[in-house]
């Protein structure tokens, strides 16, 4: 038995189905109320979405229109300028937003792979029976609670290249201990994605252990009687069988690590250079720094579309392939 | 060294992978940032004409409560609401009440909360920051001040005093200058075999210096390429070697130019040449002085106390070495300034003013905090010669530079700090990451006087 079995009898995927025309008959009957109690039920949350996620969206594409600054009276109307401006190499945003798409990039390709693959094994491991266990999962997901001041200032100074401890232990140990972790590539990547995954790995783990704990235990008799080995079950049984959680951390965490902003705001300072400069760090130095908001909520769109993409195309790669 | 930050840094807001599992909410979040003040009215009024002599002939109205906001959270924090009471305990019916903030928290909130009418009555700001405020009329002109006051250029050190004008109208009254000086550690100095009492004051005795600790393994000055207090060192060379950030209506970046290219090139230096260790992260260069690692580091007058808390530490502090030819040094400034009100109280706002020209006569108590009254008076008092390592730097006074007063200036100046970084850090050629700095630069200047009116 290598998964607990809390809930032995649940399935594997989906709610049980329901039955068909129930909605109907309730609402026939009156048992249910009205037809309206669903959206009654929907309305505080409604009302929150709306306040503060569909209207501001809306405004958002408003405000990309116009050169906007909320204090200033005239804010002039500019239609598509704050859009072409991000494909014309000669306006003065087409630099920085690219740079930091570009960063944005990289940090995506270098930390998902981990922090997908990472917890999976994490979990696996602390799916096991042990003695201990249960202090183990809270160790590892105890740093998702610190936030990002308490992780960025922390890695900050113990990254540090002249004084910082893990410097100080690479030397005490006798490997070199001159490793500028913050200041030069790729060292500074490599920092920002390992603690990155030092923080959020629990997260990521808690979501794969639920999952796991989806699978019947019987897959795996099946599996041990016909004389399966632990690889062959982790690839036909654990992996498929985690399918939709797999789904829903490789959408997260992509969208997650395209969202970096205070790790290398805290550690990096954006360099060396600008390259740790992410596309977020660039859309809040110009919206709320530099009160460009026209230009910043414009340059969120763009971002926000090519992420919309990404996710999609994580869907399809991870659909279920019917045979 | 939190205290002093020149620039408004964009606030640290604490993502995290919670609150952003979609774009979505990053998008919304700015969006409705933005929608936060664009109620009916975006636009403050003007205050009133002040009666009662604009705060000169006192306060004899109701008892009035002012809302003072500031970012001194650092060292100088105390001083300042020591002064407050006093103030208070003076005046019966003036009751003031600070509020102290994260700087950058200060310039996120302060245009917001003027905008929903909930802005404080007094504020203070750093000079670098009083145009853009100026032109997006989060506060008032203070020309009534001034002039009620009896305020005028003779009272204060011309620098700091001409950084307050913007279109001509005075918006702020200066409190304090705060420059760079030459701290150094008499320790490694005399371990070095130099004379610790005799700092470095020339190019050449500077290099020679260097050298002498190279030849003892010291590397005497560690250059960071990070803003404080790189970018600060660098633009003080600039200025020593007779160039300029900007020309003075900010139409055009200079940086690029001859003294700018020997500026960064000096700087950079150090690393090449072995006179610093390569590749440091911020605040280390100050952190090596107080370890004994380096010899000198150029850092903020702030920096007086941060090493006074450090006992067994001995050290001197100078004005900047002249390395460039002209002595000139960074500053910056902090200004009282007022908030515009949109239902202007003329108590308050008569109030406001009594204050401003009380605490101005009061800076000594201030420059204990580790600055230089920007006042006369104050700075060419007994008591304040008394204060010897802010009197040693206060005699740079006359050959301060601050960047010029235009809207938005804030908005290069980072530019500027990513090619220091590219030279320091990447070992770019100065010429190239300048040029290309001051490329980016002059668009945003641009952009700038469109969106301004400049």
């Amino acid at each position: 038995m290598a998964v607990t079995t809390a809930q032995p009898t649940r399935p594997s995927s989906g709610a049980p189905p329901t039955p068909g025309g129930r909605r109907s008959r309730g609402a026939r009957s009156g048992i249910h109320g009205s037809g309206w109690t669903p959206y009654l039920f929907l309305a505080p949350f409604l009302v929150l979405f709306i306040t503060f996620v569909a209207v501001p969206a809306l405004l958002g594409i408003w405000i990309s229109l116009h050169d906007w600054d909320f204090l200033l009276p005239n804010k002039p109307f500019v239609g598509a300028q704050n859009y072409t401006d991000l494909i014309d190499s000669g306006a003065p945003q087409f630099q920085p937003f690219w740079n930091g798409m570009k960063a944005t990039g990289i940090f995506v390709l270098i930390s998902v792979p981990f922090l997908v693959t990472l917890p999976l094994l994490l979990a696996i491991v602390l799916n096991r029976k042990f003695p201990g266990r249960t202090f183990f999962r809270a160790v590892f997901f105890a740093p998702f609670v610190l936030g990002v001041a308490v992780v960025g200032l922390m890695w900050r100074y113990l990254l540090d290249p002249s004084f910082g401890m893990v410097n100080g232990l690479l030397g005490a140990l006798g490997l070199p201990s001159d490793t500028a972790w913050t200041t030069e590539q790729p060292w500074a990547w490599i920092s920002l994605a390992a603690v990155t995954i030092w923080w959020t790995i629990g997260f990521n783990a808690v979501i794969y252990l639920a999952g796991l704990a989806d699978i019947p235990a019987e897959h795996y008799e099946a599996a041990d009687i016909d004389g399966a080995t632990a690889w062959q079950k982790l690839r036909y049984i654990t992996i498929p069988g985690l399918r939709p959680v797999l789904i829903f951390i490789v959408v997260t965490t992509v969208l997650a690590s395209a969202n970096m902003f205070g790790q290398s705001y805290l550690i990096t300072k954006g360099g060396p250079g600008d390259s740790t400069r992410t596309a977020i760090m660039e859309i809040a130095d110009l919206g709320l720094s530099q009160y460009r908001m026209g230009q910043a909520s414009a340059m969120s769109y763009v971002l926000a579309v090519c992420l919309a993409l990404i996710a999609l195309l994580n869907f399809w790669l991870l659909r279920e392939k019917k045979s | 060294m939190t205290n002093t930050q020149p620039h408004s840094p964009l606030t640290p807001n604490p993502v995290t992978r919670r609150t952003i599992l979609s774009g979505a909410f990053g998008l919304a979040g700015l969006a409705g940032l933005a929608a936060c003040g664009s109620g009916s009215s975006g636009v403050p009024g003007q205050a009133p004409a002040v009666s009662a002599g604009g705060g000169a002939t006192g306060y004899s109205g109701p008892k009035v409560a002012l809302q003072f906001w500031n970012g001194f959270t650092g060292g100088d924090g105390p001083f300042m609401k020591r002064l407050v009471d006093q103030f208070n305990s003076e005046h019966p019916n003036i009751a003031v009440s600070m509020n102290t903030m994260q700087w950058a928290d200060y310039y996120a909130k302060l245009p917001a909360a003027v905008t929903a009418g909930k802005g404080p009555d007094i504020g203070i700001m750093h000079v670098d920051s009083v145009a853009t405020n100026a032109a997006r009329n989060v506060i008032q002109p203070l020309d009534d001040v001034a002039s009620a006051l009896k305020l005028s250029e003779s009272d204060f050190a011309p620098v700091p005093w001409k950084a307050g004008i913007y279109n001509g109208k005075r918006y702020s009254i200066p409190l304090d200058v705060h420059p760079l000086g030459f701290f150094y550690n008499k320790t490694v100095m005399e371990k070095g075999g130099l004379d610790p009492e005799k700092p470095p004051m020339t190019a050449d005795d500077y290099m020679a210096a260097l050298e002498q600790l190279k030849s003892k393994g010291i590397q005497g000055h560690w250059a960071t390429p990070f803003p404080f207090t790189g970018s600060m060192s660098v633009q003080s060379l600039i200025w020593q070697f007779g160039g300029n950030l900007f020309s003075e209506d900010a139409k055009q970046v200079l940086w690029a130019d001859d003294p700018g290219v020997k500026a960064l090139t000096w700087f950079q230096d150090l690393v090449t040449k072995g006179y610093s260790q390569g590749k440091i992260a911020q605040d280390a260069d100050i952190i090596a002085l107080q370890n004994g690692k380096t010899a000198f580091n150029w850092n903020g007058i702030w920096t007086i106390n941060t090493l006074k808390e450090k006992s067994g530490l001995d050290w001197g502090v100078a004005p900047l070495p002249n390395i460039g030819g002209t002595k000139a040094a960074w500053a910056g400034s902090h200004q009282f300034i007022l908030p515009t009100s949109r239902t202007p109280d003329e108590n308050k706002q008569t109030a406001a003013r009594v204050f401003l020209n009380w605490i101005s006569q009061k800076s000594l108590e201030w420059a204990k905090g580790g600055q230089v009254p920007a006042r006369n008076s104050v700075r060419e008092s007994a008591e304040f010669k008394a204060l010897k390592d802010q009197e040693t730097l206060a005699t740079q006074i006359d050959y301060l530079h601050f960047p010029p007063a235009v809207a938005g200036i804030g908005d290069a100046i980072p530019e500027f700090e990513k090619a220091l970084n590219q030279a320091v850090l990447g070992g770019q050629d100065p010429k190239k990451v300048l040029s290309d700095a001051a490329g980016r630069a002059t668009k945003i200047l641009e952009a700038n006087a469109k969106k301004y009116g400049g």
